[in-house]
């Protein structure tokens, strides 16, 4: 989080770093940390997923109970997205319910799965204005080394992607893998002296003017936006940084994502 | 405990359980240290299909300020579960039982921390449950030791923790889901090294005998676990027993006899070196001492063997076999390396250790600083620890997995 107070110092080192064309753990502007995806952690979730962005750590369980659908969509099933920032995860966590920054960014997590109708809800329906499933998508972050959102993003739609639908054999509905149908990927570009940076480590994020995180969808289309951060952008840096988001979000769904099914 | 269902099979034909385990045999169990990157210590536990993860941060600032108490350091401890954790989704945050369990856990912890030394500041262990399969917060609390151990925070002794309790009549160590669910008693204690009982909890139905036959079995169960977080700790830090180490130890403590004269005049170079050589002589036969326990240990119960969830959350990570046999080459590969006196200690024999013991603890007064560090652990043999905590005993808890 951006709240951890760095030296003058410091912020002077990573600035002059970036000057010089170069990070603090070597990394060039467009690239990103290690990532790794560990799909199906936790049996006793219908889905899950563990994934590092570095040192950064996130484990995605997903629940599905069934419930009574809203009514104006009685035929839709309901999907929700929580984050919890536990106290395990930096010295800057307080238990708790979750605050502003963690509502924040599970409502783009959440965003992204909904615009990009990742998954078809109206298969997710037992019987037409009375029961359906609702899937929980509850996120937790382990450990925070910076970029939260990214690695929510990707863990999120990852656990998604294997999860099974139980059978509810009392009202005639058959067990079936969620039904995917579009693979919404989030990559947060920061601004630091006007230079653009993918990925941001803690350091960097916090010393960086402004954060935006760009959702894009399989054929590249945006499917969610977020700024963040108090300094205002140029229009035409906006641009410069939703196609850097758009190539780098169809890199990680190839590499990340495009393998991976139920029990995969 | 719901002990209605008197249909369900505990035992098969060669009264092993469910899950082919003898009575007084606990669950495989897998531990990994500083695990997390931001916490001062950190551990990943799984027993069996637990699957937990602690971390300790402090001694830090309490906050809020109101909580700082003027003699001694506040201890908290937050037990919480994942909402996907169980099977059906659990509502986050804290729960009754979860609050519960927090408490008891803290007072657990409490006999073995010094709070005296840091009056006003904090230290926070948090444990996160990300998979229950009963007997969670004996996981949590075992993670949670190993994280103050990681964390470096000074403590008279590991806490262990197991549960045991009946299921069929019979008394079994080290309940599983099944037995939990449909048993008739469940008893969690944790212990400190010297076997003294920090926490204890029951609920069900036992009788007298039966309650003592199920004591003896569970403190038979922490110890066991007790030697795996042994095993685990050295695992992480062996490398002191490294000769790259031991190099460096011997420039540090040059150094420091260069900035302080008077150490200088009082160790001439020989005693340093005498001093190190103390130093790590006891190290070693203390770990050998350890190591070859659990291999025995290891060897006889086939701990390890092949666990379902290997590639769980951390792959390369588990402590498995595999390690444990590196440990024990490694031991008999410094045997064959070493040539000078000192090597009689990696004799795994148990008179020769008493006596090389004694031996050692006479040179241990001169020892300096470093060792005194390492002296922890044998301190909390004489450590006199007040257990008046200790018989709290919490008769209307809730079951032990919310289901």
């Amino acid at each position: 989080m951006a709240n951890e107070i760095l030296s003058a110092l410091k912020k002077d080192y990573i600035h002059s770093l970036i000057v010089e064309g170069k990070r603090a753990d070597g990394r060039g502007f467009k690239e990103m940390r290690d990532i790794s995806v560990k799909t199906n952690v936790i049996a006793k979730a219908e889905g899950s997923a563990y994934v590092k962005y570095g040192e950064t750590k996130i484990v995605v369980g997903i629940k599905l109970q069934k419930g009574t659908p809203f009514p104006d969509s009685p035929g839709d099933g309901i999907i929700m997205t929580g984050m919890e920032l536990n106290p395990l995860a930096s010295p800057d966590f307080e238990a708790g319910p979750p605050r502003e920054e963690a509502i924040e960014m599970s409502r783009i997590v959440d965003r992204g799965i909904r615009e990009s109708h990742a998954i078809d809800l109206k298969k997710l329906c037992i019987k037409e204005g009375e029961l359906v499933w609702m899937i929980f998508v509850d996120i937790s972050v382990i450990n925070d080394a910076g970029n939260i959102v990214d690695a929510s993003c990707l863990a999120s739609i990852a656990a998604l992607m294997t999860t099974t639908v139980p059978e509810d054999a009392a009202n005639g509905f058959e067990s079936i893998p969620l039904p995917i149908q579009n693979i919404p990927v989030g990559v947060t570009v920061v601004n630091i002296d006007n230079t653009l940076i993918l990925d941001p480590g803690l350091d960097e994020e916090s010393v960086c003017d402004t954060k935006l995180t760009v959702i894009t969808e399989n054929e590249g289309a945006l499917s969610g936006m977020q700024k963040n951060g108090a300094e205002p952008l140029l229009p035409e840096t906006v641009i410069e940084m939703v196609n850097l988001a758009r190539e780098k979000g169809a890199e990680l769904r190839e590499r990340y994502l495009s393998n991976l099914s139920i029990r995969g | 405990m719901s002990s209605n269902q008197t249909d369900v099979v505990f035992f098969d034909e060669n009264g092993l359980r469910t899950d082919q385990r003898k009575p007084d045999e606990i669950r495989p169990m897998k531990i990994k240290i500083g695990v997390l990157s931001r916490a001062n210590g950190s551990c990943y536990l799984e027993w069996g299909a637990n699957k937990v993860i602690a971390a300790v941060y402090g001694p830090r600032e309490a906050h809020p300020r109101r909580m700082q108490l003027a003699g001694k350091a506040v201890i908290r401890y937050r037990y919480n579960m994942q909402s996907f954790s169980v099977e059906d989704r659990a509502r986050p945050g804290p729960s009754r039982r979860s609050s519960e369990i927090s408490k008891v856990s803290r007072e657990a912890f409490e006999p073995v921390l010094f709070a005296e030394d840091y009056p006003k500041a904090a230290i926070d262990i948090f444990v996160e449950v990300l998979q229950a399969d009963a007997g969670t917060r004996t996981a949590a609390i075992n993670a949670a030791s190993l994280a103050l151990v990681d964390a470096g925070i000074p403590m008279r002794g590991l806490i262990s923790a197991c549960a045991a309790g009946k299921v069929g009549g019979k008394i079994v160590l080290d309940l599983n889901k099944p037995e939990d669910n449909y048993g008739e008693a469940d008893l969690p204690i944790a212990m400190t090294e010297d076997g003294k009982i920090t926490l204890i909890q029951m609920d069900g139905h036992l009788t007298p005998s039966e309650f003592e036959e199920a004591m003896e079995l569970v403190q038979k169960g922490c110890r066991q676990v007790l030697e795996i977080q042994k095993a685990a700790i050295l695992e992480k830090f062996a490398a002191v027993m490294d000769s790259d180490e031991e190099e460096a130890d011997k420039e540090e403590t040059e150094k420091t006899a260069e900035f302080e004269p008077e150490t200088e005049e009082f160790d001439s170079d020989e005693t340093d070196e005498d001093d190190i050589n103390a130093f790590v002589a006891e190290i070693s036969e203390r770990l050998a001492k350890d190591v070859s326990a659990v291999i025995r240990n290891y060897e006889s119960e086939q701990i390890g063997m092949d666990i379902d969830l290997a590639d769980g959350l951390f792959e390369d990570d588990e402590m498995d076999a595999e390690d444990l046999n590196e440990i024990k080459n490694f031991i008999s590969d410094a045997d064959d390396e070493e040539d000078d006196e000192k090597i009689e200690i990696f004799v795994i024999d148990a008179d020769e250790l008493d006596v090389s013991e004694e031996d050692e603890e006479e040179s241990d007064e001169e020892d300096d600083e470093e060792s005194e560090d390492e002296e922890t652990e044998e301190e909390s043999e004489e450590a006199d620890i007040d257990d008046s905590e200790s018989d709290e005993e919490d008769d209307d808890f809730e079951d032990e997995e919310e289901e």
